[in-house]
């Protein structure tokens, strides 16, 4: 997806910086398959989440030739679609895949808007409505990325046991954080923490979504 | 020896974990946090946080620091493992919420798969989407 962005855009003045919250293990074979020529980094301990208060992939945040940010971090333009997939077939219905793919056009489209006209894009956001948009932050937010920090840590040098206590820490004192959550987790024969607990905590959220709604008109 | 994560470093140094203390020579203060103790606190450049008075809790007579102390004073998180021999140091909340509300993109420096650094300044000049992504 992001390919295809970085190379219709680039030259109007686009980078794109694409940073894999995972193991650089895991993360290896889809950057290999995907063979990127934009910046792809890896970031095993969740760093950029937690200077940007991030808590789900992909999200994005746009930052200016001067290093502003002019929209803080948000859902990349995914859309809850896959909680309407029939769980047995995989199947996702007609008119969620067509949300799906709504909410993916139209986050392209801004991001376009953006690198063609730069300020006078709409969705450059003025100070006051990107600090209003920005997810709150709460003391148990930053003790649980300290906690996940160590159990990433301890994982790697072998203290499996010792790291499972503080990336558990983590996940109880975040729980918005699905990154901490899914790193975390067991996978299933595909790679994704996708699991019944996964399913039982997607399905908890009730009406609230799992990929939040990007502020963008007409944004499903 | 300690292992302290702190920022984006890993620090390896001769400090002692007593329970939610965490002693090293105050020298050493300043080459893992980059705060040095003076007389008008704890001080980075021009910016100093003042320590309260009675400094006994953060300082003892030999000239060892209470690095935790220290840091949760300053309202941000102070984790460390069983043993002692790993700790965190993380960035309080008030302190990341004031980053972000000015709206200034904090660098940061990442490994491509090469293993190579790419910092988020080198792009200065240039919009800049920056995007996650994960296998999970």
């Amino acid at each position: 997806m992001w390919q295809k962005v970085y190379e219709e855009l680039n030259d109007p003045g686009l980078e794109v910086m694409a940073v894999a919250m995972d193991t650089p293990e895991a993360a290896r074979p889809w950057i290999e398959a995907a063979k990127p020529t934009y910046t792809s980094l890896l970031d095993r301990d969740h760093h950029v989440a937690q200077l940007f208060n991030m808590v789900n992939v992909p999200e994005a945040v746009w930052i200016d030739e001067e290093g502003r940010v002019v929209r803080p971090a948000e859902n990349a333009g995914s859309y809850d679609g896959f909680r309407k997939r029939d769980r047995a077939t995989g199947v996702m219905p007609a008119e969620a895949a067509e949300l799906t793919a709504r909410a993916k056009r139209l986050y392209v489209e801004a991001v376009r808007d953006w690198a063609i006209h730069g300020y006078r894009s709409r969705h450059v956001l003025d100070a006051a409505t990107a600090r209003q948009q920005m997810r709150p932050l709460r003391d148990e937010t930053a003790l649980a990325h300290a906690h996940f920090r160590l159990g990433c840590h301890l994982q790697r040098i072998g203290k499996g046991e010792a790291a499972v206590r503080h990336l558990e820490e983590a996940r109880r004192l975040h729980p918005e954080s699905w990154s901490i959550w899914r790193q975390t987790a067991g996978r299933n024969k595909q790679g994704l923490a996708a699991g019944p607990d996964f399913w039982q905590r997607v399905d908890a959220l009730g009406a609230r979504r799992y990929y939040e709604r990007v502020k963008l008109d007409g944004m499903p | 020896m300690v292992t302290v994560l702190i920022d984006q470093q890993e620090v390896e140094v001769h400090a002692a974990s007593d329970a939610e203390a965490l002693w090293l020579d105050g020298a050493d203060l300043g080459r893992v946090t980059g705060f040095v103790l003076k007389p008008e606190g704890l001080c980075k450049g021009a910016i100093c946080v003042p320590l309260p008075r009675d400094g006994r809790d953060f300082a003892r007579a030999d000239g060892a620091v209470d690095l935790a102390a220290i840091w949760r004073h300053m309202g941000h998180p102070a984790v460390h493992d069983e043993t002692g021999e790993v700790w965190a140091l993380g960035t309080g909340a008030a302190a990341r919420a004031s980053t972000l509300a000015e709206l200034e993109a904090p660098d940061f420096a990442l490994p491509d798969l090469d293993g190579r650094a790419h910092s988020l300044r080198e792009l200065r000049g240039r919009k800049v989407l920056l995007v996650t992504w994960a296998s999970w």
